[in-house]
């Protein structure tokens, strides 16, 4: 649908879809969302909160908060399904084959624990490597995502250590048993802007390196120009838009992804004012029929209320769902 | 950390100091030990002079640093009731005391720490609802009520257990005696250790409970299972070391609770411990045994206390100030 003749993709998803259960009705959070990651690609993807970017993350590597679950579709990892894998197969999926980093480094790494025994756990859960060997890769995976004398600092507590530099030891972490795929889930939003670009390099980089994929959660377009091949919109838990970063930026499609280009603030620009675009995203129980974005939408027209609009070609690699795409540049 | 330590021992010091002087308000202010001593035929010059004797004349200052420094040598003074010394008396009743609060804070701890963990991981199972329900009664019931239902079942109608004392109990050293050697020193240790644990178990349990729950939600427990650990590693390594900060300062001040309060538990097992021995001491207003028990009990606090802050230490390594700040 979207890797076009590139080779096999790394990870498949299509058409997925997340429910939540509540007392009042089934919430959809993800409706149909579909994408591939090639590998050795770097997919950006961005939306609003509550767009649904964090819990694809979470859906993949199979850890959706219940009652959240997995109500359609399928995610394939190098032609396996794995999104109805038992638990313990799912388990040794996660960190082996598919890594993840969170947002906060400060809370993701556990406070009674030293690095080295957090990172040798990790490498011995999933190789089969001694303690001494363990503790050796541990060293080097430090070294690696710049913590000045790792040999050292490995022993140490994570409260000796600042944001930024735990956050590379989380990266270290999530690297630890050399995944396949990296779920980045907005790694950069708690840290001072001054590291973040240092982190998202480490990132892109290490992965580089091992030739790892990454998917890179995040709202922010500048480090996703930055940083990513492809990109994804995703809207109301619906994939909005989809291909090459820059034709995205430059020639976006969709007027929902056009809307967020314009809110970045560029220097040349002279207005006051940002563009924003009206209104507020819907709430999962109060989706429009149609496209979810039509209320929003300057150009919305009658097909756009009655027919959702499907993920479609306009580009080479580049998809969009919207009704404008078709009658427009068909 | 030396500095903490002498720090927490001065604290320490301190309390003691104020319980003494409560204690020693006792002999001031409960009843007069002069007619209490003589009864009622003394005439009154017989009454001042052995109050001369026993210094009640002198200023308050002096007689209560007599006390203390009496006390800091373990001498007590003589039981009005029974005319041993305080001390030997009570040294005679605390290891009978001391077994029965240590079975049962075990086992309040064992129980109370598995039962929570196990709450708190199958929430929603049928075990853990009714072991949760089951909980709430023991949290409800008063303890001599639970002792006495407990007597009821499993001495009255089953006489599986006995129903009193503490069995044969064989000599250790000087002044140690214990049951933990005898069957039937053993058998009578179960129904006190179960009635005196109970409401610290279940105490311990909702804590735990409580606790796991919340640890379970942070984010390392998630980035843990991002990284497929084992959830044994996840459940008993990160989770369950994190929880039990708190879960040790409880169970430090329970156990405190435990000896304190083995009161009413060893009036209804009519158990030959200290608590038996205060509870006969207020009924005959023997007060410098009541006042050497209320100095007993301090003790313990404050030294179980000072063990539960060295403990977090050994715990939670933010505590251990040893390299300042982050190295960035």
């Amino acid at each position: 649908m979207t890797g076009g003749k590139m080779q096999e993709p790394l990870l498949t998803v299509r058409d997925l879809i997340v429910e939540f259960p509540t007392r009042r009705g089934t919430l959809r959070a993800l409706d149909q969302v579909s994408f591939d990651i090639a590998p050795g690609e770097v997919l950006g993807m961005v939306g609003e909160s509550g767009a649904g970017k964090s819990l694809t993350g979470a859906a993949i590597i199979g850890l959706l908060e219940p009652p959240g679950r997995i109500a359609g579709g399928e995610i394939r990892l190098r032609g396996e399904r794995i999104d109805n894998l038992p638990p313990e197969a799912m388990r040794r999926i996660r960190g082996r084959r598919i890594g993840m980093v969170f947002q906060d480094p400060l809370t993701s790494l556990n406070p009674l624990y030293t690095v080295a025994q957090q990172l040798i756990q990790t490498i011995r859960t999933h190789m089969d490597v001694s303690e001494s060997e363990a503790r050796k890769r541990a060293v080097g995976l430090l070294d690696r995502v710049g913590i000045p004398a790792a040999a050292r600092r490995i022993d140490d507590y994570p409260h000796h250590f600042s944001g930024g530099m735990r956050q590379r030891v989380v990266i270290a972490l999530a690297l630890a048993a050399e995944p396949e795929l990296v779920i980045a889930d907005e790694p950069t939003t708690a840290l001072d802007v001054s590291v973040q670009a240092q982190i998202i390099d480490v990132l892109k980089e290490i992965c580089a390196e091992r030739g790892a994929s990454v998917m890179l959660i995040t709202h922010d377009m500048g480090v996703i120009a930055e940083t990513a091949d492809r990109v994804a919109v995703l809207y109301a838990g619906r994939v909005a838009e989809i291909g090459p970063v820059r034709d995205v930026i430059q020639h976006a499609r969709h007027p929902y992804t056009a809307g967020l280009m314009g809110a970045i603030p560029t220097l040349e620009q002279d207005s006051d004012r940002l563009v924003q675009i009206p209104g507020a995203m819907p709430r999962l129980n109060a989706i429009p029929t149609g496209c979810a974005f039509n209320p929003r939408c300057a150009h919305v027209f009658d097909r756009c209320r009655a027919e959702r609009p499907i993920l479609q070609r306009a580009a080479p690699n580049h998809h969009v769902a919207c009704w404008l795409t078709e009658e427009g540049s068909a | 950390m030396l500095a903490f330590i002498l720090r927490r021992v001065l604290q320490s010091l301190a309390v003691m100091l104020v319980v003494a002087l409560v204690s020693f308000a006792l002999f001031r202010y409960v009843g007069d030990p002069i007619s209490t001593m003589m009864g009622q035929e003394a005439t009154i010059a017989d009454r001042e002079a052995l109050r001369e004797r026993l210094g009640l004349n002198d200023p308050f200052v002096v007689q209560f640093f007599d006390f203390v420094t009496r006390a800091v040598q373990g001498d007590f003074g003589i039981s009005y009731r029974l005319q041993q010394p305080v001390m030997e008396l009570i040294l005679s009743r605390l290891p009978a005391t001391l077994e029965l609060a240590l079975v049962s804070g075990v086992l309040a701890f064992l129980f109370g720490v598995g039962f929570g963990v196990y709450t708190a991981l199958r929430r929603r199972g049928w075990l853990s609802t009714t072991i949760m329900t089951v909980s709430l009664v023991g949290v409800s019931l008063p303890t001599f009520l639970i002792g006495v239902l407990l007597i009821w079942l499993f001495a009255v109608e089953l006489q599986w257990l006995p129903s009193f004392g503490r069995g044969e109990v064989v000599d250790i050293g000087d002044w140690w005696t214990t049951g933990f050697l005898t069957p039937s020193g053993r058998a009578s240790l179960i129904l006190p250790a179960i009635t005196l644990g109970l409401y610290q178990m279940t105490l311990i349990m909702r804590l735990v409970r409580a606790e796991m729950l919340e640890v379970l939600r942070t984010d390392y427990i998630k980035f843990a299972r991002a990284r497929g650990l084992s959830n044994r590693a996840i459940h008993f390594g990160h989770a369950l070391k994190n929880t039990m900060v708190p879960v040790i300062t409880i169970t430090g001040l329970q156990l405190g609770a435990i000896i304190a309060f083995a009161i009413i538990t060893e009036t209804v097992f009519q158990w030959p411990g200290v608590g038996a021995l205060f509870i006969n001491s207020v009924r005959f207003v023997d007060v410098p045994v009541m006042a050497a028990y209320l100095m007993m009990i301090a003790v313990i606090f404050v030294v179980i206390n000072l063990i539960v802050d060295l403990l977090y230490y050994a715990v939670d390594p933010r505590l251990r100030v040893d390299r300042a700040g982050a190295g960035h």
